[in-house]
């Protein structure tokens, strides 16, 4: 076997497992405290997948970044919508870039 | 019948940000890829078995620097080890009748899918989450091959345009929630300034930031809205 397909085969165990534990206790019911815990999962990883990453998703650009960024917060704090954020932040770092003159 | 057609729909539907955001990543592992040495089955293997981004691209670095196959492994483990949490905390919203998918469904929790899902109104069903996580594999590994096939020829001012995607996702999600709850807008502000503090400090192994920021801010969350929720009994 080759070196690149061990790799392969065993990252992607390592990645397969810990994504399929948590589904073989579906049945097993836990106490009210670690429920809440579970259900404080969703925001509190958000928050840590968009801060600080979110800042750098424009190589050497922050600025530009937090300017996409305010127009997905802007978007989705009056009117909702994934698809009109995503693309929208899109042209607005697109035009950010070009004004900028760099990186084309 | 129509019901299910109605919930693949809405999978379909809900996973297209997250389309958008992956094909160009993708891409770029594809290209990245051919320079590290793979070839293309073995590039399009990779997305297909593996399923996660940020690991698969750690992969090509360490790789290209030299570190061995049973190291990469362990590190990918470590990285990858918070959907642990993800599966456990998006476990209890899916329907138990569900259970023959489940080990499918599983394969497929990324930060993303997770993210799209776990905000859904209602429980999880296996129409709406198997779709959702189809379209989302579909453009991480279509995007893959095209990427080492055709590689660069997204204009650079567009490619870096589009790494906000998914973050703009994030915010989109996050957004309505948190102006809805105190509750949700406090925990993830909570939980970004320690993965922010965890970053300065920049003691812990790679990938295990954002882990203790979910578990820290989580358990704050405990200690802090007890009282809010003995009130609603």
């Amino acid at each position: 076997m080759s070196k690149f397909l061990l790799l392969i085969l065993g990252m992607s165990i390592v990645t397969y497992i810990p994504r399929l534990l948590p589904f073989l206790f579906i049945d097993k019911s836990f106490s009210k405290k670690f429920e809440r815990f579970l259900l404080y999962i969703p925001p509190t990883a958000l928050g840590a997948l968009i801060i600080p990453g979110a800042f750098e998703a424009i190589p050497n650009m922050p600025l530009i970044s937090i300017i996409g960024l305010g127009f997905a917060l802007l978007y989705s704090w009056f009117r909702g919508g994934l698809i009109v954020s995503v693309l929208g932040s899109i042209l607005v770092v697109f035009i950010g870039i070009y004004i900028k003159g760099g990186l084309i | 019948m129509e019901k299910s057609l109605k919930e693949i729909k809405e999978g379909m539907a809900s996973g297209l940000p997250i389309v958008i955001g992956y094909f160009p990543i993708a891409m770029a592992f594809g290209i990245l890829s051919k320079t590290v040495g793979l070839t293309l089955n073995e590039s399009v293997l990779f997305s297909l078995l593996v399923f996660a981004g940020a690991s698969q691209f750690m992969a090509l670095n360490l790789i290209s620097l030299g570190v061995g196959v049973g190291e990469i492994i362990l590190t990918t483990l470590l990285v990858n080890f918070r959907h642990f949490l993800m599966s456990a905390s998006i476990s209890r919203k899916i329907k138990k009748e569900f259970k023959r998918w489940l080990s499918l469904i599983a394969f497929g929790i990324t930060d993303e899918v997770f993210s799209v899902a776990s905000f859904k109104k209602g429980t999880l069903n296996k129409n709406f989450m198997l779709s959702l996580q189809l379209v989302t594999y579909l453009s991480w590994v279509i995007g893959t091959g095209f990427g080492f096939l055709i590689g660069n020829i997204l204009p650079t001012i567009l490619k870096n345009s589009m790494g906000i995607a998914l973050y703009a996702m994030f915010v989109a999600i996050l957004v309505p929630e948190a102006k809805k709850s105190k509750e949700i807008l406090i925990l993830s502000l909570l939980s970004g300034l320690i993965n922010l503090s965890l970053k300065f400090i920049n003691i812990l192994p790679k990938g295990w930031n954002i882990i203790i920021s979910i578990i820290l801010a989580s358990s704050v969350g405990l200690l802090l809205f007890k009282k809010g929720e003995k009130n609603h009994e």
